[in-house]
């Protein structure tokens, strides 16, 4: 069982999806706070689900705001990169140079992509720490290789 | 905290404070801000790990609360670039002027023109996000370095402050030369940093023993002292002003020449950046300065300003001048609009001394006053006095720093009418070279001037008062109030960037503002404007002008935390108008005056809640409500009263994001 967390974390390393920043929240978990990571994910996700939901009203508002936009991307950003949701934070850079140009339809393209980057993850996350749990005492991050 | 025993790895190094001989690093305690709460989580982690003693808050004005209640319980603070209520640089000044703690910044931001801002706000150091422990582990360096330095301050008799780094020998002569104890030095839990001091002083005398053992409580340094500190500064001459003499004029029963010189060299420091900045800014600024000395005699050089033209752009009514001016002052304002500098001087003397609250101490330079004023506000340290910027203008160096709140409403009154708008636009205070240029401005201004002249009271009669250098902007901007409305929204903290637009309504203001920096952040209007600006210039602003002021203090008000965004272009239109020409200045000197005062008012609560009130102040209705003001020869009360004002919901960014998650 373990082994079969390990090897799903180790996927999500080698997919992109998680870089070594995960890796350091991972070395913050111990005994005294077992749970640390998954408690930090589950506040990412509550809080970039806001986060993305405000800048859904912003854009469907079709006003394109670009400033506003580039400061909640800006947040977004700055949570993904504290929880290294690489795929995540490659989007909002993405974003955010759109919204520097001034480019209303690669915003709203950028924005669709990072809803699905952000939900896989999510999901994968999810599944991760579901099995992490069933396997018992958590592994220490530890890149494999 | 964190089990020590969990055998991490990276933290036993530094943070292991258990297993290493010197137990310093571990119980610092750290205050950590940032609105996101993911960070937040994680940050709070990391510190613990490191065996700190952390405090977490998502807000900066809880933060800044939370340091102001408990003086001395915090080592050091972490906060973010970027947040919603307040702009993190504000804070940084904020925290640098009233408690004197490091400040570390972080943002995922890692431009090299954000980072530059950092450092020229005074932080100790600026962290990429994400940050990795490793950084946060040396956090404890910067708490050590600090309390070094104040020690070195403070030993040294000579009052010289420049160095401040360990120069042992000096200190060790100073030390038995010392006659107070330092109290800035043993505050907090600089163990090692004591223990050091100690080793020193072994062989002295045992005052010093006793200071370096002694925790002597933090002065806090609030709206009055700094322009108390400020006036004494000015008197000595920036370049003269040692700290005993300093310390002797100021005549403050328990402050100690080592509080006075650590004081003076962040004041210096203040002074050096807003002296750098200003120069690009300000065409106006230069022309300003140039014209005038440090003398507050600049009235002439106001005259050169051609006040009949901003007395003929009259953007000010002169009725609205003159109601401020009276409202301000208490005397008759000038109702002309077209009144050449000499009116101004008149209403200079008058403003200044008459009352020590509204008038910012320099009569003409009501508009310069403010700006003065509004200088010291953004550095927290710094803008309160900025003895050095010399109010050219009249009054625009306002000592700003004591007391700004006190002259600012009244001030604005006798501003309006005087063409002297320069003051206004002087407001600037942030620039010390934009004092200069408000100096000459007020002349123009009528309006900014009587504001400016109640911060700074506390001087003596002599106009120029020129130590604060508002102006960033030309005009005077008051930094505080409205000047940066029309600017604020480029600047950010600087406060006394947009200040220096200083009611003129004239966005040209920005340009002075000072630090490009603040270009950058066009959102946060209010960087300006928080600090200082935004008081007063809500309260000025409904009385002077017309819509275009009341924009721009509501502009003000928001300042960054508000949605600023809209007034952000307000003010950017305005800026750009006003640079142009003093006359705009104007419009709103009365906006660039109230600013200033409700800045200083208190030191550091007062400043963010009068932001807000101005808020729902300088709406248009609210130019009666700032009449109300002006009348109050108690400015200061009217301000307060106003704090009682339920802040508005400034949360226009913020998604009604509201966590709390202070832990004390």
């Amino acid at each position: 069982m373990q082994r079969q967390v390990a090897l799903i974390k180790q996927s999500l390393f080698d997919q992109g999806y998680l870089d070594e920043q995960f890796m350091e929240l991972e070395e913050l978990q111990d005994d005294a706070n077992p749970n640390f990571v998954e408690e930090v994910s589950a506040l990412y996700f509550k809080d970039s689900a806001r986060l993305i939901n405000n800048i859904d009203q912003a854009l469907e508002r079709g006003s394109f705001d670009f400033n506003r936009l580039d400061s909640y991307m800006h947040q977004f950003k700055g949570s993904s990169t504290s929880i290294g949701a690489s795929k995540v934070k490659a989007e909002c850079t993405t974003f955010r140079e759109y919204c520097r140009a001034g480019n209303a339809e690669g915003c709203l393209r950028t924005f669709q992509q990072l809803k699905k980057e952000h939900s896989t993850l999510r999901k994968k996350l999810e599944h991760y720490f579901q099995l992490a749990r069933q396997a018992g005492p958590k592994e220490t991050a530890r890149r494999p290789k | 905290m964190v089990n020590p025993g969990h055998g991490r790895g990276p933290d036993s190094g530094t943070a292991a404070g258990g297993s290493n001989s010197d137990p310093f690093p571990a119980n610092l305690r750290v205050l950590v801000v940032d609105d996101d709460p993911t960070c937040l989580m994680i940050l709070e982690r990391m510190l613990m790990t490191c065996l700190y003693r952390v405090t977490k808050c998502n807000r900066a004005e809880i933060a800044l609360s939370l340091l102001r209640k408990n003086k001395n319980g915090f080592d050091i603070v972490i906060s973010d670039v970027h947040m919603p209520d307040m702009d993190g640089f504000k804070l940084l000044e904020h925290v640098g002027l009233e408690m004197d703690l490091p400040v570390i910044m972080m943002s995922a931001d890692d431009s090299k023109s954000v980072v530059l801002k950092g450092v020229t706000h005074g932080a100790v150091d600026y962290l990429i996000k994400p940050v990795r422990i490793e950084a946060l582990k040396n956090i404890w360096q910067h708490v050590v370095r600090k309390k070094r330095n104040e020690w070195n301050v403070s030993e040294h008799s000579g009052g010289s402050i420049e160095d401040t780094g360990g120069d042992r020998d000096r200190q060790q002569q100073h030390r038995e030369d010392a006659d107070n104890n330092s109290s800035s030095v043993n505050e907090g839990n600089g163990r090692s940093s004591r223990k050091r001091k100690e080793e020193e002083v072994d062989d002295q005398g045992d005052d010093k023993e006793d200071s370096s053992s002694l925790k002597k409580p933090r002065v806090v340094w609030s709206v009055e002292l700094h322009q108390q500190f400020v006036a004494a500064v000015n008197q000595l001459g920036v370049d003269k002003a040692v700290p005993k003499k300093i310390l002797e004029m100021m005549n403050v029963p328990g402050l100690t020449r080592e509080n006075v010189a650590s004081h003076l060299q962040k004041y210096r420091i203040y002074l050096r950046r807003l002296g750098g900045v200003s120069q690009h800014q300000g065409i106006m600024n230069h022309s300003f300065m140039t014209g005038q000395d440090q003398s507050f005699g600049p009235l002439s050089s106001l005259n050169g300003f051609d006040l009949q033209s901003l007395a003929v752009t009259g953007q000010l009514p002169p009725q609205s001048l003159a109601q401020l001016q009276a409202a301000g002052l208490g005397r008759p304002t000038l109702a002309k609009p077209g009144m050449s500098v000499s009116p101004l001087v008149d209403q200079r003397s008058i403003f200044n001394f008459e009352n020590p609250k509204i008038r910012f101490g320099d009569g003409h330079g009501q508009t310069m006053n403010n700006g003065n004023l509004l200088h010291g506000v953004p550095t927290g340290s710094h803008m309160r006095v900025r003895p050095g910027q010399n109010v050219q203008s009249s009054g625009m160096m306002l000592p700003v720093a004591d007391q700004l709140p006190r002259g600012g409403p009244s001030m604005l009154p006798s501003l309006g009418q005087q063409p002297i708008l320069s003051s206004s636009v002087s407001r600037r205070s942030d620039l010390t070279g934009a004092l200069a240029v408000r100096n000459s401005i007020p002349e123009t201004n009528s309006r900014v001037l009587p504001t400016t002249h109640s911060v700074f009271n506390n001087f003596p009669a002599d106009l120029p008062r020129s130590s604060f250098p508002l102006a960033s902007a030309p005009g005077i901007s008051v930094p505080v109030s409205v000047s940066y409305q029309e600017e604020v929204n480029s600047s950010d903290a600087k406060g006394g960037s947009s200040a220096a637009t200083a009611g003129f309504g004239n966005p040209s203001y920005d340009i002075f503002n000072d630090f490009p920096q603040h270009q950058q952040h066009n959102k946060n209007i209010s960087n300006k404007l928080n600090d200082w600006d935004l008081r007063n210039m809500g309260l000025v602003f409904s009385s002077n002008q017309d819509a275009a002021t009341a924009t721009a203090t509501a502009a003000f008000s928001t300042s960054e935390a508000y949605s600023s965004s809209s007034t952000q272009r307000k003010r950017r239109e305005t800026d750009a108008t006003v640079v142009g020409e003093h006359g705009q200045n104007l419009q709103s000197p009365s906006r660039n005056l109230y600013h200033l005062n409700h800045v200083f008012m208190d030191g550091g609560s007062v400043r963010v809640k009068s932001e807000r009130v101005a808020e729902t102040v300088t709406c248009p209705p609210a130019n009666t409500l700032f009449h109300e003001q002006y009348n109050q020869e108690d400015l200061m009360s009217a301000f307060l009263k106003q704090e009682g004002i339920p802040s508005v919901d400034n949360e226009f960014e913020f998604d009604g994001y509201s966590i709390d998650n202070i832990q004390v």
